[in-house]
């Protein structure tokens, strides 16, 4: 029997912009990559749901906090509760932060300039559904393009998430200012991530890196492992 | 009931807009220090008090308008 294809949601709020090119790479690594609408109240049957990247709602106010109202982020958020697995990718790592799924908030870089480039990051776990194809301790090379991607806690809070090893993803270079130069990071129970760099941007060699795809074919493998315990 | 929240970085924040302002406000020869850049919300809010009216905009500030981990607010009820 072929091995099933999992489905992996992808959210489209107003204002996203890399939702098509998240939907495109899931496809390349063999998911049945799946577009839903902010205004689902519901999701569809999923495995695993990806926020995409881009300025939801014009990221008034704050980056991400008027699509945590939205209807498909609650849903989204139910989803996590259950366990279920959440990729966010920049402002869907920034939505994940407001709704508070993830700990932090990202604030405007440092440089006050949109950071628009490969950057080279080391790879903290590799024991998580986003990171099996990773190896800890590893650099690999995935593209950013943000203007608030500063993730900050406070220093109590930075000490917790250290113990409790949910800092995934650290900047092998000056980035954007972040504290500890942290670039990803998890939840406690570790079904949950957001990162600042974009995965979907590289997953073949013609873009220049396809690192991406360490991330977002392991998320593809969780996500087919649960669809197989289903059956 | 009128009322304006005042929303601002949190103090040992780094604000690089303010610190952009800041030296903005040098080069015009001004002698400035420690500039913040925040946000102003002004709302109207049906409220049947000034105490009501700041309680809701309070409630307003928890849930949406200002950011806890990195934000300081304020709230005026203008009568």
């Amino acid at each position: 029997m072929a091995s099933p294809q999992p489905r992996v949601g992808v959210v489209t709020y107003p204002g996203s912009q890399d939702d098509r090119d998240a939907l495109w790479a899931l496809a390349a690594l063999d998911a049945e990559a799946v577009a839903v609408w902010h205004e689902e109240r519901e999701l569809p049957d999923l495995d695993a749901v990806v926020l995409p990247g881009g300025f939801s709602y014009g990221d008034y106010l704050r980056c991400g906090a008027i699509a945590r109202f939205s209807p498909a982020t609650a849903a989204v958020c139910e989803f996590a509760g259950a366990g279920g697995l959440v990729l966010g990718i920049c402002n869907g790592f920034q939505i994940l932060c407001e709704a508070g799924l993830l700990p932090g908030v990202l604030l405007r870089n440092e440089s006050l300039r949109f950071v628009c480039r490969d950057v080279s990051l080391i790879v903290e776990r590799d024991d998580l559904p986003f990171t099996s194809r990773c190896t800890a301790g590893a650099r690999i090379v995935i593209p950013v393009k943000h203007g608030d991607g500063r993730w900050f806690a406070p220093p109590e809070l930075v000490r917790e998430l250290e113990a409790n090893r949910q800092v995934v993803l650290r900047y092998g270079e000056a980035c954007n200012g972040s504290v500890d130069d942290i670039a990803g990071i998890c939840n406690e129970r570790g079904n949950v991530m957001g990162l600042m760099p974009h995965p979907e941007h590289a997953v073949d060699p013609l873009l220049g890196s396809a690192d991406g795809a360490l991330i977002l074919a392991s998320l593809v493998e969780a996500a087919r492992e649960r669809t197989l315990a289903l059956l | 009931m009128r009322a304006t929240v005042l929303v601002r970085p949190k103090e040992g924040i780094l604000d690089p807009q303010g610190q952009a302002v800041e030296s903005a406000l040098e080069h015009l020869g001004f002698s400035v220090s420690h500039a913040r850049v925040g946000k102003v919300v002004d709302l109207e809010v049906d409220a049947a008090s000034a105490d009501e009216a700041r309680a809701q905009v309070e409630r307003m500030c928890e849930q949406l308008l200002a950011n806890p981990l990195m934000e300081s607010y304020e709230v005026e009820v203008h009568g």
